[in-house]
């Protein structure tokens, strides 16, 4: 267990450490660097400091390590708009983003997971056959689009729910929150509704595709002629079985609904890091955009290692071989 | 087997049993119907459009915003009504399904092709080649497709191109992982070990016998990759990172009706919106199936 | 009144779409009394898992069982309903299926799924179950089980693992056990144990047994009636040593001439040639006569009738008869 925790650290440190480089690469060597480090209105005095102070004529290695350096200080620059470090920057706008995030899982897992083991259980039945065409509309649906006909309905049309920001906030662990407040609830439901619904199929459908493939095994036959009641073959034998696919959903789709958000965030004017992502890419502003990529494959390493720490808890024979 | 007069069924010609199994599920058979119509539409956009919205010298902006139904001053009917700038929102639709269709047909066969090539590659020659390549494609597929997108363009900078250079760099592992998956199990099997004692040179072995058999998968994925395509380019260029305004794609109509939805001029946004909606479905419920035919598994 | 009395049984698997089903288990009738092992032998795919599963009422959907009736002590088993079925199932009829790697759940210890077998028809105390869970391994020779409770199956070999299926389906004496090939994972040493287990339980606790088995020799030894599965129907049935010593059914003399200890040495095992049909392109009439060396052109008729004999029965019509051969 030790020694595998120990790998897996290992091995994490190598993914941060090729994302440097490919994010380094993009922005180096592909892109034209005196152009992405340095703010376009910057006079020539400014430029020729920039160029000294990120050492761009310096070889490429030199350079790599400069940036290697100021990634361990946490400091990617000044944004070119804010004239504020980056890295505080995207910081400050992490909770909206994480919220919304795990607003949207939550639906996601609450909606999909049943009625995911329910098309699972009964195939043939209408219903099920109903739940999987909407699941395809799901998959089909631009998320962009229903957000934007969302706030024709929900927000211009019926007048019921506010289609922009966050609302109200109440402060919780030192961070304003908006699913603290009535209004801020009211503020964060057609989002969340909004990026919830493609990772709803999904998970809907990665459910019903478990359970189908646990129910014929000869282990559920054999639980039922052990004469166990249907109730618990199914919250024991097939649930237990399909916590290892839903586990890995869960932490995977967290990340991808935090990129995803960078959507909805846009539409329904939520200030989160995507929406900030967005409008730098917009203003080049790269210092944030760098900032932002290396927060994401941090957050992108961070899950995975949980998902692996998860995984050998679930599954004994990983426990044992150490592997899947 | 020996028995004699067992009545052996004569056998339809495979092909055409495959292509009457597979539309014998309604919803396949109305994706189908409904996908060779948005490509003719598409292909014959000049042809059938009532102006074309990429030339500005046809937009008046006297007509900008007109509700559906409206009449231009010259007396053109706008049936899905106009946007800002006074652009006929159905021959917006008809020349943006064309860009739509592009970029998603385009990249993701490019994307199949490489993701495919490399994926054989690691297959077939194994060891470090192979680790080195599937390392990366592990690396790859644990980032979303957006963001990986969203990577590309903030080194690329706008515009279509850049979008499909995205997509592709954004897909191309997916093959790549499926087809190793498939080549490697194929590799097991007697007649790719026949073809060995053969001594049949290396690529031949690859490309007339591994090749084949990783199709299935490839054309499963390639079918949906392209409903994905098309999805993720309008979400960019929704977001203004790619088509023009000037030559909007479907995503940049939806995105251009998005300031006007809060006073009620729903229409811009509304009908773009349906027929990307419709697209994907449809490549969707043409692929769904596809999917359970050929029936590749490890998708 | 025999404990089960299977009468004409069938069970069908969908076929192709339109087409009729595939019989897997076609017009099958046995019965099977308190105390007695009633060896179920035939060729892979001739449908003696099937037909255990439907008298478990287990047998896959979208199969299912569409004609006949299965009366377990004088009760027809169609008539329960579910929750009485359930009751009955690992409480009065047991299993122990094929395949010792797939019947354990993966991802729960053995303790839970013996205790929970114990439970899901008793009310018992958590630790009661659980000595009682202890006691029922250690009955059927692993070693160590109150460590063994916590264990998972990967943790076992695929012998003990069919042990442990074993012990459970021993969990409540039940009345009627159906063993699909149970043994065949196990080393011989551990299969005459396990053999003599199921011999001692239905002499002391008048427990049937259905002995699901490809093995001739086991048969012999174990069972007192044997019933021959070909494509789906039963071909012959009877006592074990008057149908081994002198069987009717071209089909049970070769299984018999393809063991090799009924051969004298030196000559070569006589197999059957051919391969079993498949069931969606049966040949007409007798389902053996593309294999069978005394098939005529009778044979392809209609599917020989039940020809009875004493106890015994058959579906041929050339049996076989010794003082005939020897002419
Ligand atoms: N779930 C199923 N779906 C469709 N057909 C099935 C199914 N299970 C069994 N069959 C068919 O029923 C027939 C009998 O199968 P069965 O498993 O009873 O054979 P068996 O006699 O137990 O063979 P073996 O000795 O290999 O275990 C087979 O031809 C098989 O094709
Ligand atoms: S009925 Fe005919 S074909 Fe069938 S077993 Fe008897 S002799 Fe052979
Ligand atoms: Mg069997």
């Amino acid at each position: 267990m030790i020694t595998s925790l120990i790998r897996r650290s290992i091995q994490a440190l190598f993914v941060i450490l090729a994302m440097t480089l490919i994010v380094f690469i993009g922005v180096s060597v592909i892109g034209n660097p005196v152009d992405i480090l340095i703010n376009p209105d910057a006079n020539a005095a400014e430029r020729t400091r920039v160029i000294a102070h990120y050492g761009l004529d310096q070889p490429l290695w030199r350079q790599y390590a400069i940036f290697l350096q100021g990634l361990l200080h946490g400091d990617f620059g000044d944004s070119f708009v804010y004239g504020r470090p980056a890295l505080g920057l995207i910081l400050e706008r992490m909770p909206a983003t994480l919220e919304l995030a795990f607003s949207a899982l939550v639906i996601a897992l609450v909606v999909g997971l049943p009625l995911g083991l329910y098309a699972g259980l009964y195939p043939d039945r209408l219903s099920s056959r109903v739940i999987m065409s909407g699941s395809i509309l799901g998959f089909s649906l631009p998320t962009f689009w229903v957000g934007l006909m969302f706030i024709l309905v929900f927000a211009v049309e019926l007048g019921w729910l506010p289609s922009n920001g966050r609302g109200d906030t109440a402060e919780l662990f030192g961070v304003r929150w908006s699913f603290l407040t009535g209004d801020g609830m009211r503020h964060l439901l057609l989002p969340a509704l909004n990026l919830a619904l493609f990772k709803t199929s999904l998970v809907l459908r990665l459910t019903r595709a478990g359970v189908q493939e646990v129910l014929p095994q000869d282990y559920i036959k054999f639980a039922r002629a052990k004469g166990l009641r249907e109730s618990r073959v199914i919250s024991v034998h097939v649930l237990k079985n399909l916590m290892i696919p839903v586990v890995t959903i869960i932490g995977l789709e967290f990340g991808s609904l935090i990129a995803f958000s960078v959507v909805t965030e846009s539409i329904f004017a939520w200030p989160g890091m995507g929406k900030l992502i967005i409008d730098s890419i917009n203003l080049l502003d790269r210092p944030v955009i760098v900032a932002y990529l290396m927060m994401m494959v941090l957050l992108f390493v961070a899950l995975n290692f949980l998902i692996d720490i998860c995984y050998t808890l679930l599954d004994p024979r990983v426990r044992m071989d150490g592997r899947a | 087997m020996s028995n004699a007069d067992t009545t052996p069924i004569a056998p339809e010609p495979l092909a055409r049993q495959r292509i009457i199994q597979y539309l014998s599920a309604p919803g396949a058979a109305i994706g189908m119907t409904l996908l060779v119509v948005i490509v003719l539409l598409a292909v014959f956009a000049p042809l059938i459009s009532p102006q074309n919205p990429y030339d500005l010298m046809q937009l008046d902006i006297m007509d900008g915003r007109l509700p559906p139904g409206s009449e231009s001053y010259s007396g053109m009917p706008y049936y899905l009504g106009t946007d800002n700038q006074g652009r006929d929102i159905l021959s917006g639709i008809l020349y943006g399904l064309r860009t739509s269709l592009i970029v998603g047909v385009f990249s993701a066969i490019a994307a199949a092709l490489i993701g495919t090539t490399l994926g054989l590659l690691a297959a077939y020659v194994g060891g470090r080649t192979e680790s080195l390549l599937m390392r990366l494609v592990d690396l790859q597929l644990s980032f979303p497709t957006i963001l990986m997108a969203l990577m590309m363009l903030a080194v690329l900078g706008k515009g279509v191109q850049n979008v499909v250079i995205a997509l592709i760099i954004a897909e191309w592992a997916t093959y790549a992982r499926t087809v190793r998956g498939t080549a490697l199990v194929e590799r097991e099997k007697e007649y790719i070990e026949a073809a060995r004692c053969l001594r049949l040179p290396r690529w031949r072995i690859v490309f007339r016998h591994l090749l084949p058999n990783c199709l299935a998968p490839v054309i499963v994925i390639a079918t949906m990759q392209v409903a994905r395509a098309i999805g993720l380019e309008a979400t960019l260029s929704f977001l203004g990172l790619g088509a023009s305004v000037t030559e909007p794609s479907l995503g940049m109509l939806i995105s251009n009706g998005y300031q006007y939805l809060l006073s009620g001029y729903y229409w811009i946004s509304f009908f773009p919106g349906i027929a990307l909606l419709v697209t994907i479905v449809a490549i969707n419920l043409a692929g769904d199936r596809l999917r359970d035919i050929l029936n590749p598994r490890n998708i | 009144m025999p404990l089960l009395d299977v009468q004409s049984l069938v069970t069908e698997f969908p076929g192709a779409p339109g087409g009729p089903g595939n019989r897997a288990v076609n017009e099958v009738s046995f019965a099977v009394e308190r105390g007695k092992v009633l060896g179920l032998v035939g060729e892979s795919g001739s449908g003696k898992s099937v037909t255990g599963f439907s008298i478990m009422g287990l047998v896959d959907r979208p199969g299912r069982v569409t004609g006949g009736r299965i009366l377990f002590d004088g009760q027809d088993l169609a008539s329960l309903s579910g929750e009485e079925m359930r009751q009955l199932r690992g409480r009065r009829i047991a299993m122990v299926f094929q395949d010792p790697m797939m019947t354990l759940n993966p991802v729960l210890t053995i303790g839970t799924q013996m205790t929970e077998a114990i439970t899901a028809h008793e009310k018992v105390s958590r630790a009661e179950s659980r000595a009682r869970a202890r006691d029922a391994l250690g009955q059927v020779g692993i070693p160590s089980p109150e460590e063994r409770l916590s264990a998972y199956p990967h943790e076992f070999s695929g012998g003990m693992r069919q042990r442990v299926a074993i012990a459970i389906a021993l969990l409540h004496n039940p009345d009627l056990i159906i063993a699909d090939e149970p043994t065949t994972a196990l080393d011989v040493t551990i299969q005459s144990q396990i053999i003599s287990e199921f011999q001692r339980l239905a002499e002391t606790h008048n427990t049937a047994v259905i002995w699901i088995t490809h093995d001739l020799a086991i048969v012999s030894r174990l069972a007192d009636d044997i019933a021959v599965m070909y494509s789906g129907r039963l071909v012959e049935t009877g006592p074990v040593s008057d149908v081994l010593t002198d069987p009717r059914h071209p089909y049970t003399a070769g299984l018999i001439g393809s063991v090799p200890s009924q051969n004298t040495r030196g000559t070569r095992l006589r197999q059957i040639p051919g391969m079993t049909p498949s069931l969606g392109r049966l040949p007409s009439g007798c389902a053996f006569r593309t294999r069978c060396d005394r098939a005529t052109e009778a044979c392809a008729t209609v599917p020989p009738p039940e020809t009875h004999e004493g106890a015994r029965g058959f579906r041929c019509i050339h049996p076989v008869h010794p003082e005939l051969l020897t002419q």
